[in-house]
């Protein structure tokens, strides 16, 4: 086996070792369950208070606004369906984009089935959300928009702080799904004017099985869950101790060491670019300008995406692909069809998403390898 | 995913490319997924003497294009014609269940190729006729 090259960090991420080293004494020292009054018990308390807060000042928000979840899934879907429940008083609309992650989908279009009515905002061909056509869509019984931060598959940056600012006007609840953002772009959830926003550890080198969820004081979500009192209500479940604290360490790295990231990652990202637009023809750049700097997504003309992975993975490369071959259910990528790409394209593309430990080696040998890779493949296609 | 008789017909596919002069092609679309083949005859004195194939697909599509023009070479029309997809998916030791249609796209190729080789042959005799 040669070694791994992994570029697939959007879909998940190593777990750094300081996380790791952080979370550790909460495994078999301070295992005490934060509930209990005892001094064992409040060490725990402490160390999730204390991540808490570390995690409140980086959103620049209120500690008791920060909630632990299991994933970025369940924040999504308690900001969603517990918002839309809470206030279906007020109104029953929600709006959503047709690049969103399946959590927030799926979560908006299973709330069809209690009485909601939802539109979908059109994306460009960049891939960035139409503001006038979100404008258009909002009715007086709009009560939620939810719009990612950053989309999944193309990197694309969405206007997240001019939403918020159309959402506050209307008195319209805020909610962005800001997995792919963290340590790339500023969480700041005043900046941002978003009353809600969901995050997933395991994206950023925290484990996977943690995510947070900020929201607003004042916004009283029913939750999915039926418990105790932890979390606020919000989300009853005893908290995970030693994921938390890692969740909020990983998060603190992440932003400590943000310009020294986006300055490697963005030159990194331009040679992955450079490199394939200089070695291989007829290339369909999915990843627009306004993106982060970890994602690059391309459509390789006139072959498929699952056979691009497959030959990569002989060389050790992990990559994704918007193939209908890899999705399960034979559907290409909802979000590079929403761009108004054609079906063989969708089929095409691949995306290579960057982390801090990548090296400049492995993008040297990324480039070489799918020179190799899409003309073989080609040889193969009937679309040369 | 896949077994390594699948893996090894997609990294060193049979009979791939353009065939010149062809008795028949068939050109077949998945609909299902958007997978497209094309599969070339050459027939002489009613047995498949040649076959080559182009497809745009997954490894499980590139595979059983592959092992398909491997099944019918050297076989008679009605005998191609008797191929089945699950032929194909058995002497490829299997397929993930999701990829069964990738053999059934290979089928669809060989039966169109037929179709158009039978087409072209009726053609000619018509000529003849004229």
């Amino acid at each position: 086996m040669e070694k791994l090259v992994y570029l697939d960090n959007n879909a998940t991420t190593k777990v750094d070792h300081a996380v790791v080293e952080a979370m550790m004494k909460y495994f078999t020292e301070d295992y005490g369950n934060p509930s209990s009054i005892y001094t064992h018990g409040q060490r725990a308390r402490e160390a999730v208070e204390n991540a808490r807060k570390r995690v409140a000042k980086i959103l620049n928000c209120e500690q008791r606004d920060v909630f632990f979840t299991g994933s970025g899934t369940e924040s999504d879907n308690i900001a969603i369906k517990g918002v839309a429940r809470k206030y279906k008083n007020k109104g029953n609309h929600i709006i959503t984009s047709s690049i969103e992650h399946h959590a927030v989908l799926k979560s908006v279009e299973y709330l069809a089935k209690e009485g909601f009515i939802y539109d979908i905002v059109k994306v460009n061909e960049d891939g960035i959300i139409d503001i006038d056509h979100l404008k258009s869509l909002i009715k007086p019984e709009t009560i939620l928009i939810s719009v990612m931060y950053a989309n999944n598959e193309t990197g694309a940056i969405q206007p997240i702080e001019d939403i918020g600012k159309i959402a506050k006007e209307k008195g319209i609840y805020f909610h962005t799904d800001a997995v792919q953002g963290v340590g790339k772009l500023t969480l700041d959830v005043k900046k941002l004017n978003v009353d809600m926003l969901s995050l997933s550890g395991h994206k950023f080198h925290a484990p996977k099985g943690v995510g947070i969820l900020y929201k607003r004081t004042g916004i009283n979500p029913i939750p999915l869950f039926h418990g105790g009192h932890h979390e606020l209500n919000v989300r009853p479940s005893t908290e995970n101790v030693p994921y938390i604290v890692g969740i909020a360490e990983a998060l603190n790295i992440a932003y400590r060491d943000i310009e020294k990231h986006r300055e490697r990652q963005m030159k990194l990202k331009e040679r992955l670019k450079k490199g394939l637009i200089k070695n291989i023809d007829n290339i369909l750049l999915n990843t627009p300008e306004k993106s982060v700097f970890n994602t690059l997504n391309v459509s390789f003309i006139g072959i498929e995406g699952e056979s691009i992975l497959f030959t990569l993975d002989e060389s050790g490369i992990a990559i994704s692909t918007g193939s209908a071959c890899t999705s399960g259910s034979l559907e290409p990528s909802h979000v590079i069809k929403a761009m108004g790409r054609n079906h063989a394209t969708c089929h095409g593309s691949v995306r290579f998403s960057l982390s801090k430990y990548t090296t400049e080696e492995e993008i040297d040998f990324t480039i070489d390898k799918v020179k190799s890779t899409v003309e073989k493949i080609r040889k193969i296609s009937p679309y040369k | 995913m896949y077994n390594q008789i699948v893996m090894n017909h997609f990294r060193n596919p049979h009979n791939v490319g353009k065939m010149e002069n062809p008795s028949g092609v068939g050109k077949v679309g998945n609909p299902q997924c958007g997978d497209e083949m094309v599969i070339y005859i050459k027939v002489e004195n009613n047995v498949i003497v040649d076959v080559t194939f182009e497809t745009f697909g997954c490894v499980a599509a590139i595979a059983s294009s592959s092992v398909t023009t491997d099944l019918i070479k050297g076989k008679t029309i009605e005998e191609a014609l008797a191929l089945s997809n699950k032929e194909v998916a058995d002497k490829l030791g299997g397929l993930p269940l999701i990829k069964i249609h990738c053999s059934v796209l290979a089928e669809d190729g060989i039966k169109a190729a037929i179709e158009d080789y039978r087409k072209r042959e009726a053609e000619k005799k018509n000529e003849q006729k004229i």
